[in-house]
């Protein structure tokens, strides 16, 4: 795929993980207002979360397109207002998707494992 | 009416400075006015570029208190403030002198953009038949009438921070050509229009389509770009 395939199909992804994003912000806020709203504790929190395999997979998909979207957003404005432009910043922006999805699945086993 | 205009004009190139002349008040004056005032009977040496000052050649656009607009067709009413403009050259483009600049990239990126048409039919084949309510012609006159200002390069912020970015004028002119179907390079063009140089660098911010003064939409047109490039880059096709 030629150069400005990748770049486009780029753009693409972002929108998409954008939409997923979308609905996933609005649960996530209204799982939050619940939580807080209810006073429930860290431990009742837990026990809810844990061995739950449709919170592991919503926040798993949450978690994923945050390293999708993320790293395409911050390479164009890394780009647009840093002028860092080539390979380098493509290599951060892979770099910075790892993280966040290392970092968000790890998070997420720690709650539901 | 103040009698005078206090009119703050750019001198030099890039490093320069604005210079004040006071320019006497007419009904109806505009800016092109107040320049060619200042030429005519205060500073002979300054530059500035013009042709038709009627709003058909797209010429003598210049920054008008921060905004780009044909001088010609405004009105020193409409945007005088207190008693003062400021005029200043077309932002993104190097100064020749004063209010002159050099269009040459603006005008290279159209080139970049296969913004020339490629047919196949020669003057002894039939003429093409276009029906003009079809969706493809509708979307051409939408943004045919461009003529070539430079006033959307200068209003757009992504032009600024890519230099590299085709920018609305080139970007409108391609898909003017993605939508006649007598045109035959449209896989080369999305090609030369896609991606980080091109409609994908587009914020969607608008300030073309504000500040056009023929009230084109280069906005609609690269999202349109947008469109189809993405549905061909997904069929792997760029």
């Amino acid at each position: 795929m030629s150069n400005v395939g990748v770049q486009v199909r780029g753009w693409y992804w972002q929108r998409v993980s954008a939409m997923v994003l979308a609905v996933c912000v609005v649960i996530h806020l209204a799982i939050i207002i619940y939580a807080s709203r209810r006073g429930l504790t860290a431990a009742q929190i837990l026990g809810r979360t844990r061995g739950s395999v449709p919170l592991a997979a919503f926040y798993a998909l949450f978690v994923a397109a945050c390293a999708v979207h993320v790293p395409i957003g911050l390479k164009s404005i890394a780009e647009e207002w840093l002028s860092w432009r080539g390979r380098s910043v493509s290599i951060a922006a892979v770099f910075v998707a790892v993280a966040i999805l290392a970092m968000g699945l790890r998070a997420v086993w720690a709650v539901v494992a | 009416m103040d009698e005078t205009l206090h009119a703050r004009i750019w001198r030099g190139q890039a490093q320069g400075s604005f210079k004040a002349y006071r320019v006497p008040r007419r009904q109806n004056q505009t800016i092109l006015d107040v320049v060619t005032y200042v030429q005519r009977h205060l500073d002979p040496s300054l530059a500035y570029r013009f042709a038709c000052r009627v709003g058909m050649c797209g010429s003598c656009a210049m920054t008008v208190n921060g905004v780009p607009r044909w001088t010609c067709r405004t009105r020193v009413a409409e945007v005088v403030d207190g008693s003062g403009v400021e005029i200043a050259p077309l932002a993104h483009l190097p100064v020749v002198r004063d209010l002159v600049t050099d269009m040459r990239g603006f005008f290279d990126k159209w080139s970049r953009a296969k913004g020339r048409f490629v047919g196949e039919r020669t003057r002894r084949d039939e003429f093409a038949v276009v029906k003009p309510d079809s969706a493809a012609r509708v979307a051409v006159d939408a943004g045919i009438e461009c003529i070539g200002c430079g006033v959307c390069y200068a209003a757009c912020d992504v032009v600024g921070w890519r230099p590299d970015f085709l920018g609305p004028a080139a970007l409108n002119r391609a898909w003017t050509l993605v939508n006649d179907r007598r045109d035959t390079a449209g896989r080369d063009r999305m090609r030369a229009v896609a991606g980080d140089a091109g409609c994908h660098a587009c914020h969607t911010q608008g300030s073309c389509t504000t500040w056009c003064p023929k009230h084109l939409a280069p906005t609609a047109a690269i999202a349109g770009l947008k469109r189809v490039t993405a549905k061909a880059a997904m069929r792997g096709e760029l």
